[in-house]
């Protein structure tokens, strides 16, 4: 059994703030699960299976579907950090197809910078105590793997700072982005060191926000009147610590991303436009190797060549803004990759930013760290007419 | 974050007095850290397979193996990856930056987070030879750090 076509994103909704001061997590999530069904033109009512994370409080899709008073016949709470939305459009697409359900509501938020709370790892996880108790941080984990990537195909800090200049160029066009000011490589570079060989304009930011989607089977997407996207392809892998032989140089997207061109039936060329995690800029330089866009050590070149830049490079990516500058809710960016992709599929990016009749887009999530173990979840999606 | 002063330069030297906080330690792993307060490095070794596991655990992720066994290493090695960690240290480490966090290869070829402290920052690289230091911690275990091997 395959999903391709066997299910369709038909609504998406992205909260336009980036601070929520005034709101609970539990509420956010309410918000935009009602603005994805509003925009597919359903209602809660109709929803029969909801997906959500780590990022739901509480107890996570229990509490969540009796926050927002579901009935469902389907739940999937599956957690793998900021690569879970992309698993969970896949995983819905699959509970569709084997006829589990037709209205899959997914569901993301949080409030790091209004409401910030405990970090994912805590004492009792396994690793915590040879790991945490050193002083890791989120951007010095991600900065071993930059550095070793340096070390092994000299990858350059110019070359990563192109991702943030293309990500900025982008995020000038986007009203809602919290960072809408084009910054060039020297700005990256000058900016204070974080965790060499990391700057602080290598990471990306941290608001508040969240998103949803509805995914919808055939029968369902044709009596909408919204313009709804093909789920073409889906794959998903971990990539662990390897009993302790670490490799930092790739990510799970060698092995997520021939899952998802294979069930797609698609091939790079087919791909006209790419939401590629950004939690870094040494993470969209890896995935975009590992994904198999340039071959493996020459993501720096391929990516200071300016091919990520839209609309005319060869790679668009993350035409929001991304989590470089735009947003990156509950410091988890696979939502919002996901919309991105949605937007430019509908050709409802913003027009500076627009990839021209753009039929197949890619969307790839990342969760947990390049530094140790992660999650990676690759989408593939076409504009369906 | 902050904006402090850069400790940048060659003449920097970082770690000699960085911080030990205690870790937690569960009867899966006591028999670790009992070591480290002798001044021993183990890892597990799998009675079955026998290849050696980081982090260490009371199972073989290689072959599925439920017998291990404590094994005392060299605590030689080389440095896989290291970052100097300048802001945004957490918890315990909050204030302690600049630290260098990084990944050591054991002769055994198992790869370990750790710091390497007690080293010219100038001095830093892939491939650094290394051997381990324990720091004493408030309870019954010392960190194995890792410092430049000596002449
Ligand atoms: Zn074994």
């Amino acid at each position: 059994m395959t999903i391709r076509g066997a299910a369709l994103i038909a609504g998406a909704f992205e909260h336009p703030l980036r601070k929520i001061p005034d709101k609970s997590v539990a509420q956010v999530h309410a918000e935009v699960a009602v603005g994805a069904l509003a925009d597919a033109g359903l209602t809660l009512s109709d929803v029969d299976g909801y997906f959500c994370a780590g990022d739901a409080p509480g107890f996570g899709a229990l509490s969540m579907a009796d926050y927002m008073g579901l009935h469902v016949s389907y739940l999937d709470s599956t957690e793998t950090g900021g690569s879970s939305y992309l698993a969970h459009v896949g995983h819905a697409a699959a509970a569709i197809a084997a006829g589990k359900c037709e209205v899959a509501l997914v569901t993301m938020a949080g409030l790091p910078v209004s409401a910030p709370g405990p970090g994912a790892v805590t004492p009792s996880a396994p690793e915590f105590a040879f790991e945490n108790v050193f002083g890791t941080t989120t951007p010095s984990m991600y900065a071993l793997a930059a550095r070793r990537h340096m070390h092994e195909f000299g990858t350059t800090s110019e070359q990563l700072a192109e991702v943030k200049v293309a990500a900025s160029l982008h995020a000038q066009h986007n009203q809602n982005a919290l960072l809408q000011k084009v910054v060039t490589v020297e700005d990256v570079i000058n900016s204070p060191l974080i965790a060499d060989p990391l700057h602080r304009l290598d990471c990306c930011v941290v608001t508040d926000g969240g998103g949803a989607v509805v995914v919808v089977s055939p029968a369902v997407a044709k009596r909408l009147d919204r313009h709804a996207v093909a789920v073409l392809g889906h794959g998903e892998a971990p990539k662990t610590a390897n009993r302790g032989r670490i490799d930092l140089t790739h990510t799970g997207a060698v092995w997520s991303g021939p899952l998802a061109f294979a069930e797609a039936g698609v091939t790079h060329a087919d791909i006209d436009y790419a939401s590629i995690y950004d939690s870094f800029t040494i993470t969209v330089v890896e995935t975009i190797e590992d994904l198999g866009f340039c071959p493996k050590g020459q993501g720096g070149a391929f990516v200071a060549s300016g091919a990520l830049r839209a609309p005319d490079g060869g790679l668009p990516f993350n035409t929001d803004g991304g989590g470089l500058c735009n947003n990156h809710p509950a410091n988890r960016g696979g939502m919002t990759k996901i919309l991105e992709a949605v937007r430019q599929l509908r050709g409802e990016a913003h027009p500076a930013v627009q990839v021209p009749d753009c039929e197949i887009a890619l969307a790839h999530g990342t969760g947990g760290s390049l530094g140790t173990r992660m999650g990676s979840a690759t989408l593939i999606l076409g504009r369906e007419t | 974050m902050s904006e402090t002063v850069d400790t940048h330069g060659a003449e920097a030297h970082i770690g000699s007095d960085l911080l030990a906080p205690t870790p937690p330690i569960s009867a899966e792993t006591r028999a670790f850290w009992e070591a480290t307060t002798r001044g021993e490095l183990q890892v597990t070794r799998c009675r079955t397979c026998e290849e050696y596991t980081w982090y260490p655990r009371g199972f073989c992720p290689h072959c599925g193996g439920l017998e291990v066994e404590w094994v005392r290493v060299s605590g030689k090695g080389e440095v896989y990856s290291w970052s100097v960690v300048r802001r945004g240290g957490l918890g315990d480490y909050r204030g302690a930056e600049p630290y260098v966090l990084a990944y050591v290869e054991l002769a055994e070829s198992v790869r370990m987070m750790t710091n390497i402290v007690d080293v010219d920052e100038s001095a830093l690289a892939i491939g650094l030879p290394v051997e381990v230091v324990f720091h004493s911690t408030e309870g019954e275990a010392a960190l194995p750090r890792f410092a430049p091997v000596q002449g």
